[in-house]
């Protein structure tokens, strides 16, 4: 048995889920791929925002992925680190907006 | 990560041969290219894979482009070059071979002439092979220029306009449109210096909407990865070195970088081998096996022998023929000839497929 939750080559057997729930997995990777299709967006910016969104979720397989798929589109580094702020970004307003919440409560009940 | 005690000036500025690394061992390359993961089964050999489809064994077809390698010398030395160029490789094509080689050019059905090295251009019978190849009257004559050649040295300016004079179709690399990564892959100033080569071929008429005299980038990434989709990136390609440089070019050719020679020694001294592997046998496309170079190209090497394509020259797999040298060449038994192959013939498999023309499926 492994000894750590993540193991680099597990990414490579993501598409195995299929055999544990076929019609599921199936639809699931069906709706993966289109999603990803050239669209009113670019695949070049999709790849940007799931580099971002990666790491907002802090998924190791999903950077993997989408910081190889982002060289492959011949995104650069500063483009990356870029996308990256944005996802950064949104954590730290979500975090602190909910500030406002906190200050609506102390003024109801110390106010 | 590359180890400490590696002497990185060396890796920076010297060929294998010259480093006398053990990868400049052709026999070596094709040891590690057949065991470990291909040998305990992890992934199938590309001999195992183009047989589930009935596709081995791989055939040669009628000979459409004949691909002559001029000589190892070349004034870079790239990161991933998988010929092991440089300036201290001394291996020229001689003129008696070239005379040879004018002879087949000739006779032979082939409709494309692609000159390649190193860089041809220092191969000192260079523009007497231009200028008599010119004269035959092929369809579509290549020559394979770095581009920094032209802003090497004095002697080499007038290159756009020699081009020009013999209408010869120009590819160049270009791994990407930034400096950096450029310079990372091809050597410390080899950006400014193939912008502005790019430049004066575009002065000469060069690459320009609707002329005639050819231009086109090779573009092979700059690490462990596979290119992307070939019309995306001459999109970008376009887009930021019209926008940078105001520089114009015809269509980009996106190729797959082969594990063999300095791209192998990479992969290995960066722990990226067996992943390139996996990510080359995922990206398996049958389709493209239809369509590989090798069917429809002989590599003719500086000393004048055969092979299936200028990966099997580097890797000195010749043809599986009776005619193995240019002095007796033979269309005919050269066609429907098996090809020779090993596990990085996987790199011409790999997403839309890869050659020197670019993606071919």
């Amino acid at each position: 048995m492994q000894k750590t939750y993540y193991d680099p080559a597990d990414l490579r057997k993501f598409g195995k889920i299929t055999e544990w729930s076929e019609e599921l997995g199936n639809k699931f990777f069906e709706y993966y791929g289109k999603v990803f299709e050239e669209g009113a967006l670019t695949a070049r910016e999709k790849s940007l925002i799931a580099l971002a969104v990666a790491h907002t979720e802090q998924c190791p397989y999903c950077i993997d992925a989408y910081t190889k798929d982002g060289l492959q589109r011949g995104v650069t580094k500063d483009e990356m680190m870029e996308a990256i702020h944005v996802g950064a970004a949104i954590k730290s307003g979500a975090t602190l907006v909910h500030g406002v919440q906190m200050m609506n409560k102390v003024n109801k009940l110390d106010g | 990560m590359i180890s400490d005690n590696v002497d990185m000036t060396k890796i920076k500025t010297q060929s294998l041969q010259k480093r006398e690394s053990d990868l400049a061992q052709s026999n070596r390359q094709l040891e590690i290219l057949s065991n470990g993961i291909f040998k305990n089964g992890e992934l199938p050999t590309f001999k195992d894979k183009i047989s589930e489809t009935s596709q081995f064994p791989l055939k040669a077809k009628k000979l459409e482009i004949l691909q002559i390698n001029v000589g190892y010398m070349c004034n870079q030395v790239c990161e991933h070059c998988h010929v092991d160029a440089g300036p201290d490789r001394k291996e020229i094509m001689t003129r008696e071979t070239m005379q040879q080689c004018l002879e087949v050019i000739k006779n032979s059905g082939a409709h494309t002439l692609d000159l390649t090295g190193g860089a041809p251009e220092m191969n000192p019978d260079f523009r007497w092979f231009v200028e008599e190849a010119a004269k035959v009257g092929i369809k579509d004559f290549i020559v394979r220029s770095n581009l920094t050649i032209i802003r090497s040295n004095k002697k080499y300016y007038d290159l756009p306009e020699f081009f020009k004079k013999h209408n010869v179709h120009v590819v160049s690399s270009m791994p990407h449109w930034t400096r950096g990564k450029t310079d990372k892959q091809r050597g410390d100033g080899v950006f400014d210096k193939s912008i502005k080569a790019l430049q004066e071929l575009n002065a000469v008429g060069y690459g320009m909407p609707n002329s005639n005299l050819r231009l086109d980038l090779v573009y092979n990434p700059s690490g462990a990865f596979l290119p992307g989709d070939q019309r995306a990136m001459e999109k970008d390609f376009k887009k930021a070195l019209m926008e940078d440089f105001s520089i114009q070019f015809h269509n980009l050719f996106a190729i797959t970088n082969l594990p063999i020679a300095r791209f192998l020694d990479y992969l290995i001294a960066s722990e990226n081998y067996e992943d390139y592997m996996y990510q080359l046998v995922e990206a398996y496309n049958p389709a493209a096996v239809a369509n590989v170079m090798c069917t429809n190209t002989l590599s003719i090497s500086w000393n004048g022998f055969l092979f299936d394509c200028d990966f099997n020259q580097m890797l000195e797999l010749p043809v599986n023929s009776k005619s193995k040298h240019i002095s007796e060449f033979n269309e005919e038994l050269l066609e429907e000839r098996n090809i020779v192959i090993s596990q990085h013939c996987y790199g011409c498999t790999a997403g839309a497929g890869s050659s020197c023309q670019g993606v071919v499926a």
